[in-house]
């Protein structure tokens, strides 16, 4: 294993638009991290397996059809089921206000909408992986 | 365009003003540090004269609106003649929903209609599908069958009005169900007039809403053209798309040329199939965005117009000017949209409307504020409707035809643009074509790049975007946010029950086994799909059996 920071990219739901989490995933390939992309259209199931394989530090997820709330916490519970609950979670894409206190209470520590930084995005990362222990996890 | 004495001189007379005039002004006052480049990173000179137009030959180049090559416009009056069709694209939630934004709009003036399709029947599932978690309604209306259809046409003048349908791995399927629910209202198919988007070639490209693997799609779009060629003589069969290209993150000159050498694909195809050129190109029809550069956006409308003309003729010896002449619809840039301080999203959109209209869109859709936030409100899309009424009524830019043609600027970028798509048509040929391009992913890689750049650019400050890297406010939003009516998704599913209860289900089984076999021979699908539509197969039935037939594609992944 490297000590490189890997993070899984991911487009769950049905939407096509790729152009947010490719740029976000070439970013952080740029900036040093481990990058996996998925691909489109992945299920839950597919997102949560592919993580665990991969042993990712860290998932993020861009959805722009506003599905979001049907299918983030879907991606949350199944995590905790397989006690990765410990993998960090962010989201991009069209997320209306009303709804990030919500994805923060069940787990996403950030959300980067339409005008993101990047760079915001790598320091919001490197920040809340190296604050944790990046021992293997339990089980 | 000049003569070679008058450009000599001309050449002396840049040196003095350079010399002198230029060097003083700049001693004193330096310019700005730029960079100096359009929206797609081109660098931009500080002055253009006639020498930079000067390899223009008139006639040949630029000539007459309404004649070859048509750089000026697709008609001799333009907007004189006839203003563009505002053709607002909506759709959410049920049929029901829909079907009253439309009569909303209508009555609010606009001129023809859009339909937009929730992500479930883009990509051929009923709504009750497992797979569609999370999205019925949400990108536009949920259309499962023949029933949905004829709720969301009710009352709508489709004799005297077209509609505009934006949808393309389904869209046979979906075009039959239009076909069938009008006959069913008594209006004949050839009087039914309107644009099926129908752009297969672009899904693959950029927007990935694809179900089955090139080959069959481009089999069952060829169809429709030669069913719409037969029996649809008011219909577009295909709306050739460079917006979700653009949208994905491609220059305009990369949205230029992609577009166009998908519309020489269908052409291929159609000519393969034995079909006339003249009897299908004029049905043809394309759909381009319109983004912040001004200047750039009005040369890329002209030198698609140029380019598709000398095309047609050159290439696959049309005859008819109707062939030769591209027409097209235009949307502002929703991805130049921001979610900071929304209400100057109404600034951006008003360029990029102008910039269409001044480059000849035949129809224009305008994009709503609160578009980086979610679906149009209806307050929004309001907004966004009486935004092309003032251009088209108050701004004066509709007196006369082609203002900005033989500008030094405007033509000289038509002329680069032109230049940048056939090094692009070289580059797509040496690998094979399209389709092997597609699959080699060359447009994906090309346009990821420029989409990666473009961020680069923002974040370095090259390029401004106001509210987003500077001038930034830090207040929260406070814009209306569309709802949608909690039950329209009951509604539908209620809907689709009753049409598996009550339709003939023995017909069902019947027709589709016969779309299933006419899908594994060589038939023009469109009848098969009509009479399925008619005994209320449901679109995922459909889909499922050529899903069955042709298979399904997965993409390579790009980054």
């Amino acid at each position: 294993m490297t000590d490189k920071i890997r993070v899984l990219i991911a487009k769950p739901g049905l939407d096509g638009h790729d152009r947010g989490a490719k740029v976000v995933a070439r970013a952080l390939r740029d900036a040093g991290m481990e990058v996996i992309y998925t691909g489109l259209r992945q299920t839950p199931e597919m997102i949560v397996e592919a993580a665990i394989q991969e042993d990712v530090d860290c998932i993020g997820l861009s959805i722009l059809s506003n599905a979001h709330m049907a299918i983030f916490p879907k991606i949350v519970e199944m995590l905790r089921r397989e006690e990765r609950g410990d993998i960090l979670l962010f989201a991009g894409g069209i997320i209306p206000d009303d709804d990030v206190p919500v994805l923060k209470q069940i787990g996403f520590r950030g959300i980067f909408g339409p005008g993101a930084d990047t760079r915001d995005i790598i320091k919001f990362i490197e920040t809340a992986v190296a604050g944790r222990d990046r021992a293997p996890a339990a089980g | 365009m000049f003569d070679h004495a008058f450009l000599a001189q001309l050449a002396q007379d840049e040196d003095r003003w350079s010399e002198t005039t230029l060097q003083q002004s700049l001693a004193r006052m330096p310019e700005r540090s730029g960079p100096f480049m359009t929206t797609s990173s081109e660098p931009i000179e500080r002055l253009y004269t006639p020498l930079d137009t000067a390899a223009l030959d008139y006639a040949r180049d630029i000539g007459f609106p309404g004649e070859y090559p048509f750089t000026r416009g697709a008609h001799p009056t333009m907007h004189r003649g006839r203003l563009w069709t505002m053709r607002m694209f909506a759709g959410f939630g049920s049929a029901e929903e829909t079907n009253a934004r439309f009569k909303y709009l209508l009555a609010e003036g606009q001129t023809g209609l859009s339909v937009a399709f929730d992500l479930p029947t883009l990509y051929g599932y009923d709504s009750d599908a497992p797979e569609t978690l999370g999205e019925f309604g949400k990108c536009g209306v949920a259309i499962s069958s023949l029933a949905d259809m004829e709720v969301l046409l009710d009352g709508l003048p489709l004799d005297q009005i077209t509609t505009s349908m934006t949808i393309n791995s389904p869209a046979a399927p979906v075009w039959a169900m239009y076909i069938v629910a009008a006959e069913k209202r008594g209006i004949p198919r050839d009087k039914l007039g309107g644009t099926l988007q129908n752009d297969i070639l672009k899904e693959y490209i950029a927007q990935k809403e694809f179900i089955f693997p090139p080959r069959p799609s481009m089999r069952l779009v060829t169809d429709t053209i030669e069913f719409g060629m037969r029996e649809m003589p008011r219909w577009n069969t295909i709306s050739i798309s460079g917006y979700h290209i653009r949208e994905a993150g491609s220059t305009a000159a990369q949205e230029l040329a992609f577009t166009l050498a998908d519309g020489f694909e269908y052409v291929r195809w159609a000519v393969e199939r034995g079909l006339p050129v003249d009897a299908f190109a004029p049905r043809l029809s394309f759909f381009f965005n319109a983004h912040n550069d001004f200047f750039e956006e009005i040369a890329k409308y002209r030198a698609a117009r140029r380019i598709w003309a000398r095309t047609l003729r050159e290439q696959f010896g049309a005859q008819s000017d109707l062939s030769w002449r591209l027409r097209f619809h235009t949307q502002t840039a929703g991805a130049s949209l921001t979610a900071q301080q929304p209400e100057i999203n109404v600034v951006r959109v008003a360029l990029q409307a102008l910039a269409a209209v001044l480059g000849g869109t035949q129809s224009l859709h305008t994009n709503s504020l609160d578009e980086a936030l979610a679906l149009p409100s209806e307050h929004a899309a309001h907004t966004a409707l009486r935004t092309q009424q003032i251009i088209a009524h108050e701004s004066g830019v509709t007196n006369t035809v082609d203002p900005l043609g033989g500008s030094y600027f405007v033509e000289a970028l038509t002329d680069r643009l032109e230049r940048d798509a056939l090094r692009m048509f070289a580059q797509i040929e040496s690998l094979g074509g399209v389709i092997p391009a597609i699959e080699a992913g060359y447009f994906q890689r090309e346009i990821a790049d420029s989409a990666a750049r473009y961020q680069r650019e923002i974040e370095l400050g090259q390029r401004t975007v106001v509210g987003v890297n500077e001038y930034v406010e830090r207040q929260p939003i406070n814009v209306p946010i569309l709802k949608m009516d909690p039950d329209g998704e009951r509604r539908q599913m209620a809907r689709l029950e009753r049409v598996r209860r009550e339709r003939d289900s023995a017909a069902v089984a019947a027709r589709l086994g016969a779309l299933s076999e006419a899908a594994a021979g060589r038939a023009n699908l469109m009848p098969y799909l009509i009479d399925a539509v008619s005994a209320y197969a449901t679109l995922q039935e459909m889909m499922d059996v050529l899903r069955g037939v042709f298979g399904i594609y997965q993409e390579p992944v790009i980054l």
